[in-house]
């Protein structure tokens, strides 16, 4: 069993403080990659070495499969962490690691394939009974207009290659289908390389479920329940709970299974996020995507569950296989997650870099910060926008949501713009409030309240 | 376990007369490093290649609120250059190499002339090789980089006196 002593961490911001943090507890030195805008960052200070990889531009530095991989060897780590974002799913890193003999924390490079190609996962999905949304790939205008009338409109477009909200067009009427077709395909070989596209039914009500699970690599699998991230905006996630509020418990139950089936699967290692889109008014669930990384979110995770993910992903990385069992995982209580983003609301969320003056971050019971912003900690432009996550956890959903309301009000922030406000808002909502919202309720927000 | 500085000179004297250049050893609750011509002596926790500027070792924040912390040092900064003279850095990070091939003349020494576009060494990334050039004319006055060492980028490579 091979033992890991030294971690090379390929990230930045408040992932990287947080991996550096369970390195800590766990008594694992840390090597964490910089970029030139990230010299001065809290994890540089607090990993046991930092070392300057490249300049700011991300292409150069924290995108950089060589240079990671050298820096492992160089600095004689046992293995990466890539965090979220970035390296985090890319299988050129995984397979370059192995063979150079570091571990990648993380699944295996086939897996990150087979999960990473939106077609071939599908494919996975309904291999391993998991029910997807109606549709299918498409080759000539023939096959698509007569799998879209089988289908019924409205329906997407989306890209093979896509992800995350990008490379995905709404098709209302199936005579406009030709000619979305025709851009989608355009647009999806400029932008992912990869020209393939693919029919699916648009859920017009629709809620973001997803389901953490962890593998030991050799098929077996467990869950730690699930994640709404219904609260979106333009396919960003603001805000995570779980449980998802009011999911008919048969539904749950059958959506858990789902999720571990799918992975067990692909024997499938590590940590990582099965997506299912809610159907509220069908009551049904569709298989969306495999995310093949720790996530954003997985702080509410942890909190519910007591689970380290991070030392998990590191013991399964070892090794060490799954720890504890399906029946030892209590999922009794709640927790919600808001992301503080340096980003100005009032001007079309345009990010706002810039160098924080102060900052107070809220204290409690049910409580946790996940960030890198200290006073004077710069947000270089570089970057995703994201500066912390706040968290509160409570026995049940309105205990957290309280909790996180005053976390919100006893936070300040100065010298860079935030949308600190903008997410108060979005808890003091009736709807939101209520719990269950669809990812069409922010934008149904912000329709009513402009500004 | 423990070892005292006896036990440490022993391993010590073992390491100055075996042909190994470095030896690495851990043992519940202990971490050695030695490193043979190296400034390097024992480190109980975060072994570091010699000429690297030790990294200031905060203690941990709360997760719940993360305190300021003292501003590290650049990687390299400690080669700041001296009056007049101009740091020559490293474009990349990988490994330093001062010579084309081992056992061959080092591309420059300590004295010699080079020109803006002269090759002053190799980085390796992964294989690669990829020249370093000096970026200004004038005379070399020191070199800081190590043959077959780890260089980060922008870590300080060699001193140069421009013209």
């Amino acid at each position: 069993m091979p033992a890991i002593r030294r971690i090379l961490i390929a990230n930045r911001g408040e992932i990287a403080v947080r991996i550096i943090r369970t390195c800590e507890k766990l008594g694992i030195e840390s090597v964490l990659c910089v970029s030139e805008a990230d010299r001065q960052s809290l994890g540089a200070r607090m990993a046991t070495r930092a070392v300057c990889i490249g300049p700011s531009a991300p292409a150069r530095s924290y995108l950089s499969v060589e240079t990671i991989v050298q820096a492992a060897l160089g600095y004689g780590c046992d293995a990466i962490h890539p965090g979220y974002g970035f390296l985090s799913e890319r299988a050129d890193l995984a397979r370059m690691a192995e063979e150079e003999g570091v571990i990648f924390i993380g699944p295996a490079a086939a897996q990150i394939e087979a999960v990473g190609d939106k077609l071939r996962a599908r494919w996975e999905a309904i291999a391993a009974r998991v029910p997807v949304v109606p549709g299918g790939p498409v080759e000539s205008a023939d096959d698509a207009v007569r799998l879209a009338e089988e289908i019924g409109a409205p329906l997407l477009v989306k890209a093979v290659g896509g992800g995350g909200g990008r490379g995905m067009k709404l098709v209302e009427d199936v005579a406009d289908l030709a000619a979305t077709m025709d851009m989608a395909s355009a647009e999806a070989g400029a932008a992912f390389g990869d020209a393939r596209i693919y029919l699916e039914r648009y859920v017009i009500s629709g809620r973001h479920i997803e389901v953490q699970v962890l593998g030991d690599g050799h098929g077996k699998v467990i869950h730690l329940g699930e994640r709404d991230c219904s609260v979106q905006r333009r396919y960003q996630k603001l805000i995570e709970e779980t449980p998802a509020p009011d999911l008919p418990a048969d539904i749950r139950q059958q959506m858990l299974d789902a999720a571990v089936r799918f992975a067990a699967r692909l024997d499938y290692r590590g940590a990582g996020t099965v997506e299912f889109l809610y159907d509220v008014a069908l009551k049904s669930f569709y298989f969306l995507e495999m995310n093949a990384r720790i996530q954003v979110e997985h702080p509410v995770t942890e909190e519910v569950s007591g689970v380290d993910l991070v030392a998990e992903q590191i013991a399964i990385a070892a090794g060490e296989g799954l720890r504890f069992t399906q029946s030892v995982i209590e999922l009794e209580s709640a927790a919600i997650e808001c992301r503080i983003n340096a980003e100005d609301p009032a001007n079309n969320f345009m990010p706002s870099p810039g160098t924080v003056a102060e900052v107070t971050w809220p204290q409690g019971e049910g409580i946790r910060v996940d960030t890198h912003v200290v006073p004077g900690a710069a947000i270089p432009p570089f970057y995703d926008s994201m500066i912390a996550k706040i968290i509160a956890h409570g026995t049940n959903r309105a205990q957290a949501l309280a909790r996180l309301r005053t976390a919100l009000a006893d936070t300040a922030i100065s010298g860079i713009k935030t949308n600190l406000a903008f997410q108060q808002g979005i808890l003091a909502d009736e709807e939101f409030a209520a719990g269950g919202v669809d990812t069409g309720f922010l934008a149904r927000m912000m329709h009513k309240e402009p500004g | 376990m423990s070892l005292t500085r006896k036990d440490i000179e022993e391993i010590m004297a073992l390491l100055e007369n075996s042909r190994f250049d470095r030896l690495y050893l851990e043992t519940d609750g202990l971490k050695l490093e030695l490193t043979r011509g190296g400034s390097a002596e024992a480190a109980h926790r975060a072994p570091q290649p010699p000429e690297a500027p030790a990294v200031p070792q905060p203690s941990p924040a709360t997760p719940s609120a993360p305190q300021p912390q003292p501003q590290a040092a650049a990687p390299g900064a400690s080669a700041v250059p001296r009056d007049g003279l101009v740091a020559v850095r490293s474009p990349l990070l990988g490994v330093f190499y001062r010579a084309p091939k081992p056992g061959e003349q080092p591309f420059v020494e300590v004295g010699d002339r080079v020109e803006a576009d002269s090759v002053i060494g190799i980085i390796e990334v992964m294989k690669l090789m990829n020249s370093a050039r000096a970026g200004v004319a004038g005379e070399v006055v020191e070199i800081s980089g190590e043959n077959g060492e780890m260089v980060e980028h922008g870590e300080v490579l060699m001193l140069v006196r421009p013209d």
